[in-house]
Parts: C-alpha cells; sequence; structure tokens
C-alpha cells in the first residue's frame, strides 16, 4: 500500500471536539491508506471515534468541532488544503460519498425517493432532471430497488429498500469512494445478507471502493479486504483481512474476536472487563493496557506503530 | 413467595403436565381502525402457534422482524389478550385468570426487555427500580424489600451494593443497566423468564458477559427462559432448543444441535446461510437470499406463508394448503410439505 | 436533593434567570412585608377609606420623590402630632387647677410653592370648661402673624386657609400664599427658612388635657402618592403584592397540575374517556374565557376566590392538554411502562408514579411562564370593574385611576406605579421561565 498506488491516504488525522468538560479527542492521529477497488473495514466499539472519522474525512465537522489537521491524499492531492466551498463542490458527493448511520431515517419524509436520489446528481454533475432521473433508474437497478418506486415516498418502503435507496443517493454521482457508517445495524439477517450481495456487486461492476465502519466483526468480513481496528481515537491494528481474521495481532483485535458469537464451530467465548477510556483525558501511555491481559511495564508508553509482514500494529508485544 | 389463594374451580382442575407454559393454537389479531367505526381487517400477529415448556428449560425463538415473536412474548406476559388459543401456566388456563391468579401469575414471570435505558425510569434510582415489583407484589415489610434487593444485585453482580443503589439509569453503562433491568426481571424469584433480544442493544464485548450472566442464573436457579432473538449467532451459547418463526407462525421446532447442523426448513436453511461468521472467505462470495420480503400480516399468502420465496416450492401444492407439523426425526418438527 | 442542585447551578449560568430569580426574591420579599406589617382587616379597613381614616392626607398629590427630579421643588406633606411626640408640647401649670401648655412646631420649608392647606386639629379632654387655645405662625424672618383664637371644643379642625379673621388680616383669600410669601419681593416668591407654629393653651381644670395634630397638605406626599380619595397608594401597592402573585401562583399550578393529571389519565385509559376529555376540551377551547368571567362577576359575585376556581377550572381545558396528551401518547409506550405493566402494576400507579414524574420538567417552565398571565387576568379583572370588592390590589388603583381620568388629569404616578409593577413581576417571570425552558428543553428530547 505505498502512496502512489493509493486511492486515499490519511496522514495523521486529528479531530476533536470542544465540549463543557473538555476537547474530546476522537480521531487521534490515523494514519492509513485504501487502494483502488478494495474495501477497508474500521471495527470497533461505541465511542472509539469511528463515525467521527467519517466525518473528518468527509469534512463534515459539528459546530463543537475544535482541532482538526492532517492530510488527506486522494488520488495523490491534498484535499485538506482546499477551503470549505471547494470541498464541497468538488470532493464531497463528487468524490467521496457516504451512507450515513440508520440512513434509512435520514431521508426525507416529504420528497419522492427518486427526487432525493437525483438530488446530488442535479447538484454536483450539473445534469437537468430527465437525466438525473434516468441516472436513478440505473442505480435502482444496480442496487435492487424496483423502478417503479422512484415517485413513493419514504414511508411506503420497508427499511431494506430505504437502505438501499440510500446507498443510490450515495452511487449516483459515480463517485470512487463511499463511506458506510453501520449500513445494516437496523436490518435483520436475510436483509443485511441482501445489502451485502448489492454492495459486492457493485463493487465488482463499478470498481467502486469502500470504508465500511461498523462494530459487527462478523458481518465486515462479507467486505472486507483489509481490516483497521480502533479504540479509543486510535488505529490499533491494520492488515489483510484473511490474516486479521485468521489471527489477529492486538490484543484487543483477539479479545474483540473472542467475544463475537459464532454460528458454525463451538469456541469459548470471553469478553473484556473494563471499559474503554474517556476520549477527554485519554491515559497516557497504551491506551489498552488497562484491560489488556498481555500488559507489561513498556506499556506506560506510547507504543509506537510496528509493521510485521505488511501487517501495521501499534503494541509493544511486537517490538 | 407471595402468596396466593388458587381459586378452588382450577384446582379441581389441575393435572399435572409436567409442562410450566403450555401454548395452545395461540392466535392474536390485531384490529386495524378504520377511520369511523369500522375495522380494515386484521393484523394476525401471531397466527396458529403451539409448543409445551418443561421446567427449566431454555428456548431461543428466533425470526425476523415483523415475524410476530414480540407479539407472541406479550401474550405470554398477559400484556396482550388471545384472540383465539389459550395459554395454560402451571396448570392455570390464561383464559380462566381472575385477579388473585393473575397478580400471583405476574409474580412468576419476569420480563428481560431490549433496551436497557428506556426500560428503567429515568428519574428513579437502582433501589426504586428494584422495590417497585415488591411493593406491587404486596411486600410492605421495608426490611424484606431491602434484604431482597441487596440479594438481586449481589446475583446479577452489581457489588457492592451500596455503590449502586443510588445512582439513576444515567449514571450507569449499558451493561450495568442490563443488569439492574435483569435484576428487576428475577426479584420477585420467577418461575419462568422472558427476554427479548436482551443484548441487541449492548457492545459486542459486553453482550457476552450479559449473556453468561442470564446462562448462568438460568442454571442455577432452575428457570426457564424463553430467549428471543433475531442473532443466530447467540443461540447455541444460550438455549437447548429453538423455534423459529416467520409471518406469525412457528416453522420449525429442534434443538440447538440438530437445527444448526440439519435445519430442515427452507426459510431456516436461508436465516443460516444469511448469518456471518468471521471469515475472510465471505467476502470472495455471494450469499443465496430468498427473493422478496416477509409478508404482510393483514392478508399473508394462502397457504404456506413462505411458498412465494421458497426455492424448493411444490407448485400446486404449498401455495394452497397449509402444511401440518411434521416430525421426521424424533423431537424435529417442521411445517412443511417437504417432509410429509 | 443533588438534582435540584445541579439543576439549580445550571440555571445561574443565565444571565436572564439570575435578573428573574432576584425580581421574583424581591417581589417575595415585598408581599412577606406586607402581610406582616399589614393585618388583613386593617388593610381591608384602611382601603374603604372614608374622611376618617384619610383625613390628613392631600388629595391627588405625586410621590414626594418627584422633587428630584424637578428644579422647582414642591412642598411634601406632612402630619405630626403631640400624642406621639413628634410636636413638642410642654405644661406649665399654675395655681387654682389651671394649666398652660405651650405647643410648638417648627420645619424647614425649602420648597418653591406653597402648601395646598395647613390644617391643626385640636381635640381637647375636659368636664365643663373649655380650654382656650391661640395660635400664631412665626416666619423665618421673625415676623408673627396670629391665626386664630379658640374656645376648645372636644374637636377643633382650624383649615388656616379658610379662617376669616386671618383672611382680613392678610388681606387676601390666598391664605397659603401670603402666610410663606418673602414680603420684600414684588413677585410672588417664597420665603424659604425655618418656619414656627407656636400654640398656648390654657385648661382650666385639673385633668383637662390638650393634644394637637398639624397637617401639612403639600402637592406630594409619601412614597407612592395618593388618590382622590385621599388614600396613600402605597397600601395598595404594598397589599397588592401577595395578593398579585398568591393569584398568580395558584392559578398557574392548580391549571398546570390538573391539566397534565387529566390529560395522563386520558391518554392511558384511551378509549371513552379520552374521548370524552378530547370533546369538553374542543367545548371549552371555543368558549369565551374572559366574557363567562365577566358574566360571573357582574351577576354573581366578585369574590376573589371565586374568580380564581373558575379561572382555573375554564384554563385546565386547554390547548394544552393536546400537547401534553401527544407526549403521554409517546411515554406510553416506553418499554419502562411495559416492564410496569408486566410486573402488575395498577393504572393508577402507572400514572402517578410512572407516567407523571417524566413528566414534570416539561411542566415547570411553562407553569412559572404562565403565572404573569394570571396577574394579568386578575388585574384586567379589577380594571373592568369586577375586582374583588374589598381587597387592595394593583388592578383596583388603575381603576380608580382610569374611572377618575387620572391620565387627563396629569396624575401619571397613579397610573404608572401600579403598571410598573405589573411589568417588573411579568418579566421576573417571564425571564425565569424562558431560562428554564432552555435548561430543561434538550432532556425532552428523549421522551
Amino acid at each position: 500500500m505505498t502512496d502512489e498506488k493509493a486511492l486515499l491516504h490519511i496522514e495523521k488525522l486529528v479531530l476533536y471536539f470542544n465540549t463543557r468538560s473538555g476537547p474530546v479527542q476522537a480521531v487521534d492521529g490515523v494514519d492509513f491508506s485504501l487502494d483502488t477497488n478494495k474495501a477497508v473495514v474500521i471495527v470497533g466499539e461505541s465511542g472509539c471515534g469511528k463515525s467521527s472519522l467519517a466525518k473528518a474525512i468527509l469534512r463534515l465537522l459539528p459546530r463543537n468541532a475544535g482541532t482538526y489537521s492532517g492530510k488527506i491524499f486522494l488520488e495523490g492531492q491534498d484535499v485538506m488544503l482546499l477551503d470549505d466551498e471547494e470541498y464541497r463542490q468538488n470532493i464531497r458527493w463528487a468524490a467521496i460519498s457516504m451512507v450515513p448511520q440508520a440512513a434509512m431515517n435520514a431521508l426525507n419524509p416529504v420528497i419522492r425517493v427518486g427526487e432525493q436520489v437525483a438530488e446530488p446528481a442535479i447538484v454536483h454533475l450539473g445534469v437537468n432532471k430527465t437525466d438525473a432521473l434516468s441516472l436513478v433508474k440505473k442505480m435502482f437497478q444496480h442496487v435492487g430497488v424496483p423502478e417503479g418506486f422512484i415517485s413513493r415516498y419514504p414511508f411506503e418502503l420497508s427499511g431494506g429498500m430505504r437502505q438501499r435507496v440510500a446507498i443510490a443517493m450515495a452511487l449516483v454521482t459515480s463517485p470512487n469512494l463511499i463511506i458506510l457508517d453501520e449500513p445494516t445495524s437496523a436490518l435483520d439477517v436475510l436483509t443485511q445478507a441482501n445489502i451485502f450481495n448489492v454492495l459486492k456487486r457493485i463493487k465488482k461492476e463499478l470498481g467502486t471502493s469502500y470504508i465500511l465502519i461498523t462494530h459487527d466483526i462478523a458481518t465486515s468480513s462479507e467486505l472486507a479486504d483489509d481490516v483497521a481496528v480502533m479504540y479509543a481515537g486510535q488505529i490499533v491494528e491494520r492488515g489483510d483481512a484473511f490474516r486479521f481474521f485468521a489471527q489477529p495481532l492486538h490484543p484487543y483485535s483477539s479479545a474483540l474476536m473472542a467475544s463475537v458469537p459464532t454460528l458454525r464451530g463451538k469456541k469459548m467465548l470471553d469478553f473484556i472487563i473494563g471499559q474503554p477510556p474517556s476520549l477527554i483525558n485519554p491515559p497516557t501511555g497504551c491506551r489498552f493496557a488497562p484491560r489488556c491481559p498481555s500488559r507489561f511495564e513498556k506499556c506506560d508508553q506510547d507504543p509506537p506503530v510496528i509493521e510485521k509482514e505488511d501487517r501495521k500494529v501499534r503494541c509493544w508485544l511486537y517490538a | 413467595m407471595v402468596e396466593a389463594r388458587e381459586s378452588n374451580a382450577v384446582l379441581e382442575m389441575k393435572e399435572s403436565t409436567g409442562s410450566l407454559l403450555s401454548v395452545q393454537d395461540l392466535r392474536v389479531w390485531f384490529e386495524l381502525r378504520q377511520f369511523g367505526f369500522g375495522h380494515a381487517g386484521y393484523v394476525h400477529a401471531v397466527d396458529g402457534v403451539s409448543f409445551e415448556l418443561a421446567h427449566g428449560e431454555a428456548i431461543a425463538v428466533v425470526g425476523e422482524s415483523g415475524c410476530g415473536k414480540s407479539s407472541l412474548m406479550k401474550a405470554i406476559l398477559a400484556l396482550y389478550k388471545p384472540t383465539k388459543g389459550d395459554i395454560v401456566f402451571d396448570d392455570k388456563k390464561f383464559s380462566e385468570f381472575d385477579t388473585t391468579i393473575m397478580r400471583w401469575f405476574r409474580s412468576q414471570v419476569g420480563f428481560v426487555q431490549q433496551d436497557p435505558y428506556g426500560a428503567l425510569a429515568p428519574f428513579m434510582n437502582v433501589r426504586r427500580i428494584l422495590e417497585e415489583p415488591l411493593i406491587v407484589g404486596g411486600i410492605k415489610d421495608k426490611l424484606e424489600r431491602e434484604r431482597r434487593v441487596r440479594k438481586v444485585m449481589d446475583e446479577v453482580k452489581l457489588h457492592p451494593v451500596e455503590d449502586y443503589w443510588d445512582k439513576f439509569p444515567h449514571m450507569l453503562s449499558g451493561g450495568q443497566q442490563q443488569r439492574v433491568v435483569i435484576a428487576r426481571a428475577m426479584i420477585m424469584e420467577p418461575k419462568l423468564l422472558v427476554a427479548d433480544e436482551p443484548v441487541s442493544m449492548l457492545d459486542a464485548s459486553v453482550r457476552v458477559e450479559i449473556l453468561k450472566l442470564l446462562r448462568g442464573l438460568q442454571q442455577e436457579h432452575h428457570l426457564t427462559v424463553i430467549y428471543i432473538t433475531h442473532d443466530l449467532a447467540t443461540v447455541s451459547y444460550f438455549s437447548e432448543r429453538i423455534f423459529v418463526m416467520y409471518a406469525g407462525m412457528i416453522v420449525e421446532k429442534a434443538s440447538v444441535d440438530n437445527l444448526l447442523q440439519n435445519p430442515k426448513h427452507p426459510y431456516t436453511y436461508a436465516l443460516l446461510q444469511g448469518t456471518s461468521d468471521p471469515d475472510a472467505n465471505n467476502a470472495l462470495s455471494f450469499k443465496e437470499v430468498p427473493p422478496g420480503e416477509p409478508p404482510s400480516l393483514i392478508t399473508p399468502p394462502t397457504g404456506c406463508r413462505f411458498h412465494p420465496r421458497c426455492p424448493k416450492i411444490i407448485t400446486g401444492l404449498c401455495e394452497f394448503q397449509e402444511p401440518p407439523e411434521f416430525e421426521p426425526d424424533k423431537g424435529h418438527y417442521v411445517s412443511c410439505w417437504l417432509y410429509k | 436533593m443533588t438534582v435540584l442542585k445541579r439543576n439549580l447551578r445550571e440555571l445561574i449560568r443565565y444571565p436572564s434567570a439570575i435578573i428573574g430569580i432576584v425580581i421574583i426574591l424581591l417581589l417575595l420579599f415585598v408581599a412577606v412585608y406586607a402581610l406582616v406589617t399589614i393585618p388583613y382587616s386593617e388593610a381591608v379597613g384602611k382601603w374603604a377609606g372614608g374622611e376618617a381614616v384619610w383625613y390628613q392626607n392631600p388629595k391627588y398629590a405625586a410621590p414626594a420623590w418627584y422633587n428630584w427630579f424637578t428644579s422647582k421643588k414642591q412642598p411634601v406633606s406632612f402630619l405630626v402630632k403631640t400624642a406621639d411626640g413628634s410636636m413638642k408640647k410642654t405644661v406649665t401649670p399654675s395655681d387654682q387647677d389651671i394649666s398652660t401648655m405651650d405647643i410648638e412646631y417648627s420645619f424647614d420649608y425649602q420648597y418653591d410653592s406653597p402648601p395646598q392647606e395647613l390644617t391643626t386639629y385640636i381635640y381637647a379632654t375636659f368636664a365643663d370648661k373649655f380650654p382656650f387655645t391661640s395660635i400664631s405662625w412665626v416666619t423665618p424672618d421673625n415676623r408673627t402673624i396670629r391665626i386664630a383664637d379658640y374656645q376648645t371644643d372636644h374637636k377643633l379642625v382650624v383649615r388656616f386657609s379658610q379662617e376669616p379673621k386671618l383672611q382680613k388680616r392678610l388681606k387676601t383669600d390666598q391664605v397659603m400664599a401670603a402666610l410663606f410669601q418673602d414680603p420684600k419681593s414684588k413677585e410672588p416668591k417664597i420665603l424659604k427658612g425655618t418656619y414656627r407654629l407656636v400654640m398656648t393653651s390654657t385648661t382650666f381644670e385639673k385633668n383637662s388635657d390638650v393634644n394637637v395634630e398639624l397637617v401639612l397638605h403639600g402637592d406630594l406626599f409619601g412614597w407612592a402618592g395618593t388618590d382622590l380619595y385621599r388614600r396613600d397608594l402605597l397600601l395598595p401597592l404594598l397589599y397588592g403584592t401577595p395578593i398579585a402573585l398568591a393569584f398568580g401562583l395558584f392559578a398557574a399550578l392548580g391549571t398546570s397540575l390538573l391539566t397534565m393529571i387529566i390529560a395522563a389519565v386520558g391518554t392511558w385509559y384511551a378509549g371513552w374517556v379520552d374521548e370524552l376529555i378530547q370533546r369538553i376540551t374542543e367545548i371549552n377551547l371555543v368558549l369565551p374565557f374572559l366574557a363567562i368571567l365577566i358574566m360571573v362577576g357582574t351577576f354573581y359575585s366578585r369574590s376573589i376566590w371565586l374568580m380564581l376556581g373558575l379561572t382555573i377550572i375554564l384554563s385546565i381545558f386547554s390547548g394544552t392538554i393536546k400537547s401534553y396528551r401527544a407526549i403521554f401518547m409517546q411515554s406510553k409506550e416506553s418499554s419502562y411502562i411495559e416492564a410496569a405493566r408486566a410486573y402488575g402494576a395498577k393504572n393508577s400507579r402507572i400514572i402517578f408514579s410512572y407516567l407523571i414524574p417524566r413528566m414534570v420538567p416539561l411542566l415547570i417552565p411553562a407553569l412559572v411562564s404562565s403565572v404573569p398571565s394570571y396577574v394579568f387576568l386578575e388585574a384586567s379583572l379589577a380594571v373592568l370593574g369586577l375586582g374583588d370588592p374589598v381587597l387592595p390590589t394593583w388592578g383596583k388603583i388603575i381603576e380608580s385611576a382610569e374611572s377618575d381620568g387620572a391620565l387627563y388629569r396629569g396624575l401619571y404616578y397613579w397610573v404608572l406605579e401600579p403598571a410598573v409593577l405589573l411589568m417588573i413581576t411579568g418579566l421576573g417571570f417571564a425571564m425565569l421561565g424562558f431560562a428554564l425552558d432552555r435548561i430543561f428543553n434538550p432532556r425532552l428530547r428523549d421522551i
């Protein structure tokens, strides 16, 4: 994963929020890269900062955003240098789009779904309404929504259908990269499987890349080429999916894998004691140390990122 | 134990059947109100469910949203009145409950809900939340109530008790909140526990904790547990038997091992295929998913309700006739014409 | 308690809340002070008025502090009496039961116009023999002007400007002007300085006594001025405070609580109970509220308690019921209510112990913000002539001011004083209410 080949390359991305109790260090120096037509899954529990990472990449900053720095290289160009208006026009939804959390609830209830999906096309591609609608029809085909649904309102569709509409909306401008934040967390098993089939097909047919953000390790394996594990605002492990699922490196990753019930193959379930640290005053040293079963003295210092056979891990055990 | 006087009529009818809960052809239909006074039909949320639960048994009811498992659960909890059919708890029929027996029944069943934060009154502290069922159940002695609260908080491992019982729900983590919900369900020392997706709103690492806790409580107190979930992966850690529900009916009943290794109903098979394990190979292939969506419960399909989506449909039969329950293997029941 | 402290700490972050709280505390203090220092019977009695009660006050006098704002100072009324020692009295007994009483009062007069009237009220106690009193006036430049000589009856009232002999002596009927005139100036100018009133009374019996009250009727009086019945306006301003606050608070509290309870009961039981409550509400929304109050006040009774009760009854079934109902319907579906039904809680318990406490944060800002409208209601009723017949309230002041054409006469203080108090009350509660709303509202989003 070198810079030249990478579609997206992030260096030391930082996003802090200002709150009454102090700055929340949601994204604390994140580095990673993503190649074209690949999917990386960012796995972590609630409060680890993964949703904030998505917002940071898309520059969808809330009002109380504080420090925001780092480099975001999109096809070699650092887009952090662009001002907000350029970012809105050229990057957001033109190059990178997003399917936000609970997207099916984020559809405007008083506008027909066809019009909603057409809107990004009209704004970013400058097409007129008729052309936009034919684009919408194509997108609906890709995601598996019947054409007749264009004139329906969101409440007339089921949850699964609405999620597909949200994906169509992210696709309509043919971006290179889609960020999906918990795309299936509220959906049933079969609907979930359907959505992943859709995502896989789009990846194959259109060559799109994905960043999939989820806490559900099991379903993340449906799409993952690479896996990144996030804990307390930092990426603690990064590597390709096959080796990760077979043998995770970081103790947190192993503990997370051990806590996932599996359908096939009986395994002993284990849980992690304690809670993730607060992002307001993260502890010095390794942030997982208080809960780590393999902790030792060196863990009082912040571990560096260690590269091991093309996998990266932030842990003293591999120094 | 809360004392209750059993009415004479019921005492006469008592025949020990060995099962704690017996659901007999239960139907729960909701009227759809039309503007004015008519009705536009019924939502057949539960449409003919029968099963028996032995004392101390743990079963899982599995199905997707809209299959009727929540309505089934609420009917068992006596929160909905059955439209047809009956439920028998400890040899007493729901249809013959008077207020005294109903009061006794409520102390025999515990309810663990899905949303731990919503299930706790935000303006009451833990102690008050746990005392409420006791007060409602008629336990007037303050010391006795305190004793029970301590005991149950100890059992759900919220100790030291004094650290927790003055806290309000928003001061607790999700896992701790769910422990309080479980404690509240257990405080009347019930015989039956109904848990509706008890861990689906918790973080992955906490889920295991809570599931282990529930399993431990179940085994220690020899509780009968109905565990409702859509997450098939958890059932093998929690229950002995599984019931699969679809469109208001149970389509398959089997022990956990049998169902997972040898699913017979096409829908069960599809569910198992659709459930992912963390395996990188998943990304290389597409999943087989039955087309379409679960049917409307207002006008369900004729015949077998799964027939519009079933890959193994027997044309001419499945569309028109509802399959009865077959028993192709011992203890393994399927409602599917494939097993005639 | 900690919940209260936490909320209080958050509240203080808003300046509007602090201002509101300060205003309300001040009003409460005034209310308590009024209730403690003026007993109810005294307040009612004094307000009923009558010449006997208020004789020492001028009519239509503006408040004394007007002089702070004018260059030409107007005289301020005062009252002194021998009975309480504000006027000096020396008794010199002579032989044969005869006593001479020298009564004197000196005051500094620095005003630019003469007072309206100077009156002495002489009270004599005796059996047969009348005491004899002579009154003199000493100017700052030491001229002595004889005012009157009288055989003193049990009560003798000497109004200086109406004394015929004095008028003749001063050669004018503008007695007051003459008494205070600077003789050396050609245009009318007041001689400023210390004036003295000297009275000598001779009594002819052993137990005979004479007591005197001297009243100067200036253009100004006291803290609040007077009205057409010479009543000191400070009384209704002070005493009206607890009445206004009590009416406002009781009405707001009663209405809010009852509205919430009825909304909860209707929503919980649904069915015909809910339908009935909704229909009653809809009918009530159309009924003319003020017109009904006026009708009842005109044809039946104007007692303030009756008005309060009617206000509450008519206000309960208001549009607020519908908005509470909407929120209750959502709360009804909460998981914890479901759990309560599962462990067998009775309906009454669910309504009062589980549903309503959830809504109390919603209730508090609405309650505080609604107090001003009830305070204004009470004042409005009074202005329309339907105020409580005996109690002195702010609305009553405005009513008498209005019927006496105060604004036409330029007697602005009469209208402005109660109006400003009403405004301050409204402001205080409104500011506190807004601040409370801002605190409690975010939490309501997770109902």
